[in-house]
Order: C-alpha cells, then sequence, then structure tokens
C-alpha cells in the first residue's frame, strides 16, 4: 500500500481535502455526545477556508479530526475524510504519524503552553526536522530562516532560549515558524489569536495572509472572530450544534447571509453594529443537546423565522446561490414557489 | 430563610455530602471500616482480649494459631492475640494525643508566623525546617537519650516531629487571609482580629488539616511501634506492637507467629487510614493532592 | 544557576545549623545538669567535673554554642566521653555502610518505580497497570523494618537463600548481604515513586505542547522523553529528595535487624550507653547529609526545568 504521505499530482480545481458526511461522538459518563454529524466541506486547494461559530459548536472539534488528535473518548462514528485518495478517516496510528509535520500541521489556541516548557526554541524546531537527512547546523539555519520569516527580531539568538522567555505574540510567531518549517500542503489554525490582545491579533492575522500566499498552502482557519475571518479567508463555514448551516464565499456570505443562525452571528458583531447602543444584542437561547440532536432543524428554537416544516424535517444544505450552501428551509426553492 | 440563618460553617451539607460520596467510593469504605475496627477494639480492648495480655504461661510456648490463641503464643506463652489488641490501644492512645498536641501547637505556632512580624515568621520558618531535616527515628532516639524512654517520650517526638507540616498550613493560610479585602473591611467595622481569625482561618484550616492528620496517622504508629522495636518506646512488659515484634524478632527462627501476629496490625492501620486519608481529601479537598 | 546554587547552599547550612541548636538547647533545657545527664548513671563526681571542662559545660551557654559550631566548621564534633576518641573519626568509620546502603535502595526503587510509572501512565488499564497499582499500595502500607523483619522471616528463615546478619567479607558477599536489607528499604519507594510518577505522567500528557508535539508527528519515545517524563519526573524527585530523611530512618531499623554495621547502629549503641556526644555527632552528620540531599533534588529540578531556574 502507497504511504499517504506520497502526494500524486492533483489538478488545481480539486480540493485537498475533501470530507464526507464525517460524524464524531464523545462517549461520556452522562452519554454519547453527537459533536459532529454528517459534516460535508471541502478543503480548498492554496485557499483559507475559515471555521465560524459560537464555542461547542464543534469547530474544534472537526479541526482536530482533520489531523487525527481527537480526544481519547472521541470516535468517528462514520464518513470519510479524503486526501488525495486516502481516507484519514481510517488511517492508523502509524500512518498519521507519517502525515502528521509533513502534509498536515497546526498551530494551537494558546503559545504560552503550546510549546514544550523545557527545551530550547531551537531544539524543538529542529525536533521537528527529525525526518531530513540534513546536518545539525542546515537544520540550524533552516530554523532560523522561519524564525525570520515570521518577523522575529533578532532570530538567530531565539534559538537558545526557553518558550517562559518570550510574550505570547512571539510565541505564537513561533508557533507559526514551525507550522511553516514543515511546509504542510494543510495548515490548520485553531483559534491561534483568541489568546493574544487585539493589535498582536491583527499581526498575526497579517503575517499569515502573507504567508499563506507566499508558501501556497491550504489553510483552515477557526475562529469566532467574524473580523479576523473576513480579512484572512477566501471561504467560509459556519456551524452550530455540531452541523455546517452555511458554507461559501467570504464575500457572499458576508454580504447576503442566508441561514438565520449566520444572519444573527452578523447582527450580534459588535464590529458591525453601527447604530448606538447600550446593549450588545445575543442571540437568546443556548445549544440544543447533543446527546439527543433534534429531530428537526438544530436552530429552531433559538430562530425568529422558524415555521412548522422546521420542527418535523432535517434542513438539507440548499444550495442559496452559485457557491454558497445553506441549511435551511427558507432557501428551499420549494418553499419559495409555494 | 433570613442572612442571620446562614452559617459561614458549610458543615452540615459537606459532611452529608462526603459520607454519600465514601459510601460511592470503594478503597475509601474498606478504610473507613478497617479504621472504625481498629479504633473500636482499642477502646473495648479490655472487655475483648481473651486472656490476661500480660499473663505468662497461659498456653504452651511458641504455639501456632488453634482455636483457644488465634495468633498462637510468643516464647513464654503468653496470648499474641489479646497482646496485639491491646496493643492498639497503645497505638491509638499515642496517635491520638500526640497528634491533638501537634495539631494544636501547629495551629498556635502557624497563627504567630502568619500574623507575627516578618522576623518572627522566618525564625518559625527556619526552625520548621530544621525540624523536618532530622530522620523522624534519629531524633526520637536522640530525645530518648536525654529524657529516657517512655510513653510520653514516643508522643513527644512525634508531636515535634509533625508540627512543622501542620504549621505551615495554617500558616499559609492566615497569609492569605490577613489581607483579604473583606478581612480588612471586617477589621475597619472593628472587629477584633482573634474572633476574625475564628470566624475565617480556623474553619478553612480545620478540614485541610484533619485530613492530614489522620494520613499521619500510621507514620505515627509506625514510629511508636519503631522506637519500641528498638527498646527505646515503651517498655516491656507493656503490650506495644514494636515490643510484640522485638520479643518475636528474638525467636524468628523458632516460631514466626508473633512476627506475623505484631505486624499485621501495623499493615491493617497503615492501609486503613492511607485509604480513609486519600479518600477523605479527593471528596474535600482536591487541592491538597499536590501540597500532600 | 550558580548564584541559585549558592543561596541554597547558604540556607542549607543556616538549616543544619538551627537543628544542632535545637539538639544542643533540649539537653539545656531539661532540668538536671547537663553532664550527669551525658555520663547517665555511670557519672561519679570526677568524671561530671572532667566531662564539664572538656565539654565547655562550665562557660555560659552562648559561649558554648559558639565554640560548638566553631568546632563542627573545623570538623571537629568532640570527644566521645568515655574512650575520649574523636567522635568524627568514629560517625565517618560508619557512615560508609549507611550511605551503600540507602543508596542502593533508593537507586533500584527508584530505577524500577520510574520505569513502573511511566509504563502504567503511557498503558492504561493493563495486566501490569493494575499490577503495579496494586504492589503500590501494598507496598506503601508496610513500614520499612517491618519489611525488614519479613525479609529475614521468608527468604533467610523459610528459604534460605541469602544471609541475614551482617555485612558480610569482601565485594561479592558484601553484596549478597546488601541484597535482603535494600529490598526492606526500596520495596515501599518503588510504590511511592511508581504511583507519582503514573499521577505526573497522565497529567502531563494531558497537557497542549504534548499534543503540538504529536502535531508534527514527533515519534513516540521522543515525545516521552523529552517532552513528558523530562516534567514527570520532577515530583518524582523531590519525593526522593527529601525523602533522605526517612530512609535514614529506616537505616536504622534496618541495620539493627541484620545487625549490620553504620551509623544506625551506631546511634542505638551510643543511645543504649547514653553516650549523648556521639548521638549529637551522628545525629548533626546525618541532618547535613539530609539537608545536602534536598539541596540537589532543587538543583535537578532546576538543571531539568528552566521555569524553576527563576523562581528565585
Amino acid at each position: 500500500m502507497a504511504s499517504p504521505a506520497a502526494t500524486r499530482p492533483a489538478p488545481q480545481d480539486e480540493p485537498l481535502v475533501s470530507i464526507d458526511g464525517l460524524s464524531v461522538d464523545f462517549a461520556t459518563p452522562r452519554g454519547t455526545i453527537h459533536a459532529l454529524r454528517n459534516i460535508d466541506l471541502e478543503v480548498p486547494r492554496g485557499k483559507v477556508l475559515g471555521l465560524v461559530g459560537e464555542s461547542g459548536c464543534g469547530k474544534s472539534t472537526l479541526a482536530y479530526s482533520l489531523i487525527g488528535l481527537l480526544s481519547e473518548n472521541a470516535r468517528i462514528a462514520g464518513g470519510a475524510i479524503r486526501m488525495d485518495g486516502h481516507d484519514l478517516a481510517r488511517l492508523g496510528p502509524r500512518a498519521w504519524r507519517d502525515l502528521r509535520g509533513q502534509r498536515i500541521s497546526m498551530i494551537f489556541q494558546d503559545p504560552m503552553t503550546a510549546l514544550n516548557p523545557v527545551t530550547t526554541i531551537g531544539r524543538q524546531m529542529m525536533d521537528i526536522q527529525y525526518r531530513d537527512p540534513g546536518t545539525r547546523a542546515q537544520k540550524r539555519a533552516r530554523a532560523i530562516e522561519f524564525l525570520e520569516q515570521v518577523q522575529l527580531p533578532d532570530a538567530a539568538s531565539k534559538l537558545d532560549v526557553y518558550p517562559h522567555q518570550l510574550s505570547g505574540g512571539m510565541r505564537q510567531r513561533v508557533c507559526i515558524a514551525m507550522a511553516l518549517l514543515t511546509r504542510p500542503d494543510l495548515l490548520i489554525a485553531d483559534e491561534p489569536t483568541t489568546a493574544l490582545d487585539a493589535t498582536l491579533e491583527m499581526q498575526i492575522v497579517t503575517l499569515l495572509r502573507e504567508l499563506q500566499e507566499k508558501f501556497g498552502c491550504s489553510v483552515l482557519f477557526v475562529s469566532h472572530h467574524l473580523g479576523t475571518v473576513a480579512e484572512l479567508c477566501d471561504e467560509v463555514a459556519v456551524m452550530y450544534a455540531g452541523e455546517v448551516v452555511e458554507r461559501g464565499a467570504v464575500a457572499e456570505v458576508f454580504n447576503a447571509p442566508r441561514h438565520p443562525y449566520t444572519q444573527a452571528l452578523f447582527d450580534c458583531d459588535p464590529a458591525r453594529i453601527r447604530v448606538a447602543t447600550r446593549h450588545l444584542p445575543t442571540i437568546p437561547g443556548t445549544l440544543p443537546d447533543l446527546r439527543q440532536p433534534p429531530r428537526g432543524c438544530a436552530f429552531r428554537a433559538r430562530c425568529g423565522k422558524a415555521f412548522a416544516r422546521c420542527e418535523v424535517e432535517h434542513p438539507p444544505l440548499y444550495p442559496a446561490a452559485p457557491g454558497q450552501d445553506a441549511r435551511c428551509h427558507l432557501v428551499d426553492p420549494a418553499e419559495d414557489a409555494s | 430563610m433570613t442572612d442571620l440563618t446562614q452559617s459561614p460553617l458549610p458543615e452540615p451539607s459537606a459532611l452529608s455530602r462526603g459520607l454519600r460520596v465514601l459510601a460511592g467510593n470503594r478503597t475509601g469504605m474498606i478504610g473507613f471500616v478497617l479504621v472504625a475496627l481498629i479504633i473500636g477494639s482499642a477502646i473495648f480492648a479490655p472487655w475483648i482480649v481473651p486472656y490476661d495480655p500480660a499473663a505468662i504461661m497461659v498456653g504452651p510456648r511458641m504455639a501456632p494459631p488453634s482455636a483457644e490463641h488465634w495468633l498462637g503464643t510468643d516464647n513464654i506463652g503468653r496470648d499474641i492475640f489479646s497482646r496485639v489488641i491491646a496493643g492498639g490501644r497503645i497505638a491509638m492512645l499515642v496517635a491520638a494525643a500526640s497528634l491533638t498536641a501537634a495539631l494544636s501547637a501547629g495551629l498556635l505556632l502557624g497563627l504567630i508566623a502568619g500574623l507575627g512580624p516578618r522576623w518572627l515568621d522566618n525564625v518559625l520558618l527556619l526552625v520548621f525546617d530544621a525540624l523536618r531535616s532530622f530522620p523522624t527515628i534519629v531524633f526520637g532516639l536522640a530525645v530518648v537519650t536525654i529524657i529516657g524512654p517512655s510513653l510520653f517520650t514516643v508522643m513527644l517526638v512525634v508531636a515535634i516531629t509533625s508540627i512543622p507540616i501542620y504549621a505551615r498550613i495554617v500558616r499559609t493560610q492566615t497569609m492569605a487571609l490577613k489581607n483579604a479585602e473583606f478581612i480588612l473591611a471586617e477589621r475597619a467595622m472593628g472587629v477584633g482580629m482573634p474572633r476574625l481569625l475564628f470566624i475565617h482561618v480556623l474553619p478553612n484550616v480545620l478540614g485541610p488539616l484533619l485530613i492530614l492528620a489522620s494520613m499521619d496517622v500510621p507514620l505515627v504508629i509506625a514510629t511508636e511501634a519503631g522506637l519500641s522495636f528498638l527498646g527505646m518506646g515503651v517498655r516491656p512488659p507493656t503490650p506495644s506492637w514494636g515490643v510484640i515484634l522485638n520479643d518475636g524478632y528474638n525467636f524468628i527462627r523458632n516460631s514466626p507467629w508473633p512476627v506475623i501476629g505484631g505486624s499485621i496490625p501495623i499493615i491493617l492501620v497503615t492501609l486503613g487510614f492511607t485509604f480513609l486519608g486519600e479518600a477523605l481529601r479527593d471528596i474535600f479537598d482536591p487541592k491538597l493532592r499536590k501540597a500532600g | 544557576m550558580l548564584l541559585y546554587a549558592f543561596q541554597r547552599f547558604g540556607l542549607s547550612v543556616v538549616i543544619v545549623m538551627v537543628a544542632v541548636s535545637i539538639l544542643t538547647l533540649m539537653l539545656h533545657v531539661v532540668p538536671g545538669d547537663p553532664a550527669v545527664m551525658i555520663l547517665g548513671p555511670r557519672a561519679t563526681p570526677e568524671l561530671i567535673e572532667q566531662t564539664r571542662v572538656a565539654m565547655g559545660l562550665d562557660r555560659p551557654l552562648p559561649v558554648q554554642i559558639v565554640t560548638f559550631f566553631g568546632n563542627i566548621l573545623r570538623g571537629d564534633l568532640g570527644q566521645d566521653v568515655f574512650t575520649g576518641r574523636s567522635v568524627s573519626r568514629i560517625v565517618f568509620e560508619q557512615l560508609p555502610y549507611t550511605l551503600i546502603l540507602i543508596s542502593v535502595s533508593i537507586l533500584w526503587a527508584a530505577t524500577l518505580g520510574i520505569a513502573l510509572g511511566c509504563y502504567s501512565a503511557l498503558r492504561r488499564n493493563t495486566w501490569l497497570d493494575t499490577l503495579t497499582g496494586v504492589i503500590s499500595v501494598g507496598t506503601i502500607s508496610i513500614p520499612a523494618f517491618v519489611m525488614a523483619l519479613y525479609s529475614v522471616l521468608v527468604f533467610a528463615v523459610w528459604l534460605r537463600w541469602l544471609p541475614a546478619i551482617g555485612a558480610g567479607e569482601g565485594f561479592w558477599d558484601g553484596i549478597r548481604h546488601l541484597i535482603l536489607p535494600s529490598f526492606a528499604i526500596g520495596i515501599s519507594w518503588v510504590g511511592y515513586v511508581a504511583r507519582i510518577v503514573r499521577a505526573s505522567m497522565l497529567e502531563v500528557m494531558g497537557q497542549p505542547h504534548v499534543r503540538m508535539a504529536r502535531a508534527y508527528g514527533l515519534p513516540d519515545e521522543l515525545i516521552t522523553r523529552s517532552h513528558i517524563l523530562k516534567i514527570a519526573v520532577q515530583p518524582a524527585v523531590t519525593l526522593i529528595g527529601t525523602g533522605v530523611a526517612h530512609l535514614f530512618s529506616a537505616a536504622v531499623f534496618v541495620e539493627a535487624i541484620f545487625a549490620r554495621p553504620g551509623i544506625g547502629a551506631l546511634i542505638v549503641q551510643a543511645v543504649n550507653e547514653r553516650n549523648y556526644p556521639i548521638v549529637l555527632g551522628a545525629v548533626l552528620v546525618t541532618t547535613g547529609i539530609i539537608v545536602l540531599a534536598t539541596l540537589v533534588s532543587d538543583l535537578v529540578i532546576a538543571w531539568l526545568d528552566p521555569r524553576q531556574r527563576e523562581e528565585l
């Protein structure tokens, strides 16, 4: 069997990763949580796909299942994750290890805890090159090169410091440098700016955009911050309660959101509120219990536009506009006709 | 219900919650049963023992266990089971007395270190560190040289070597509370410091202290038995577990029963109090996990 | 790092001095004449006077303490009241036996404990993990001197595999004589170390940096060694460092039970003779070693973990 790490040339328009009907369950003492249900999504080649939603909507779970790092109590209950003709959902531990740090790498949420606290930055950056046949000096030079790529001042001297001696922003730059150093096809960024303050956030997002264009890799950018998604992403998928409820090009979705949840999300975004107000709007209600996902539309209970059909029939992803789909019966062409 | 009825001590609910959790914790329950058995047998020892623990030749010498002598007899024909039960009384007495003394002294010294001037705090910390760096048994032997071996010496040694652990916990808690805003506010309103300590510090430290104390019981028992084994603690013919083991060791080539009989209660006590203490710690104070 | 080491060393010296002062003060706090106390039942008026002058007991207490510390710094721990031999000579003659005994005990125990703890954390719920758990609880609840009695009973009396008395003659015989005593001291440490290593391994394994290492497909062996174990072993180092005091306590019993020479046997004998200068000297030396061990364990942790270096 050919190793999945061996790339086979693929046409540019074919997506890098296509997720078909992926479902993930978590076994907990209180019952099984159906955290992801029937996810259909494509990560386009050489582009940035944003994944947005409230906390607990499953966006991080989706990100982690793309690199095979789901927690121990998680189980892929169905579906496939296709990359170059291989199904990542069925990969064994060894095959996963070959893939990670070669074709897929990841930037984590909290740079304060993501780096090994007891090893120098240089050692960590050289360790991840363990597959390369180069000499120590070559690996070291490469580490310096990538620290310069992420615009870390005085890069060479940073190799000998420990993570706790760097600020949060610097540590996240180191993490980005490490992720890019392995020249991945897919870079997963799990809320990489959430733990940073606002000015740093913009710097890191700009840096990610520049480097993505330079290296041409695909990026899966997980965030709950709509502004950064608009800034950075080409495409976006909105998740709610373990489902993709809307997906499409950033320009289309941000201009004309079709799913009531996406619309509500935009209404609540402080950056988009134009009228002066004393209270930040919120979406009333809470997430449904994912141990028993509702039969109809998952957003029904919180939706102002819900009607009889939403209660009984689970909406599929309807094509809403060219390149834009929404999981809402209101978008169903049949509903328009009636 | 008005505010007046709210007690600052969440004791009743925590206690009933604790008992309920304990019932669901297997090792905790085993510990609880063992501890109850041991304490019970120590209290009722005079009515439980089948023979006078000090009486010689109540049976044959160095007999193996039998229906008459459950743990056999020793080299001068004393009933080992009776001696073990009577020894438990001594062990529990030492544990109770010395740990009470250590807890009280630790509480007092911890409060002094926490509230007193900085120099006094530093001096006390140094003394605590110094006391902790003595090996318990070696320190105990030094004390024995000065005041001679006795039950009191054992209690003194155990109390002195346990004080630093308790005092440090009280000190940390006192320091944390000393400058807490609600304390400053209450002081500004004229509430006296002793009263504040009684209301706020005591309830906060009592739980952790008692849990630590229950986990310390095995150490105390081992120290008592150890010193008595060396002939530096409880003096024969008083039937301490250490004395039983020492008598047994001298005749280990003739009969293993005195050694086996004398060691079983030590092992059971250690198991019981360790299980119970760990269960209590997990239930009431998960933070202690690291400190302990 | 060097500054840190120096500060810690200074503190250690102060702690030992305070410890010795406590022991000396105790002698004076107890009612009665210290010289009589030291000499015990053997005291004759001439001997008491002689001892009083020899130990400087006729001078004021502060002067005594200062001279005593001065003497300690010169390596002089005073004289044996009966034979007049130098206490430091007597103590240092016996010390190697005890040091070898406790080092061998803790070395095999820590190695096995770390390996078992590591294995049980990595392969949870396997039979070896369960067995380790049972052994840990079982051995922890048996005090070292009880364990020593049982090893004599089982291996020397019943099975007759190994000698139970003395330290042996020559190298190989010495090793044969070391097996049972070091087993008795070490076995409960296997349990302590395995338990603490397993718990802290599990804690570290859940930390984000380990997940990140996995995200780079690093080999498991590298992750275990440099991302998990380097952090998870620290509590075990502290445990052993502060546990040296318990090792000395255990050595007292084991030396008594196996009739081995050593500092524990020396102390027991001195206590029986009420030979206080020897007891004091031996306690001083063991306390010094214990404080030194704590210092070394702190330095080992500072060496393993750069974050600890800056704590001070």
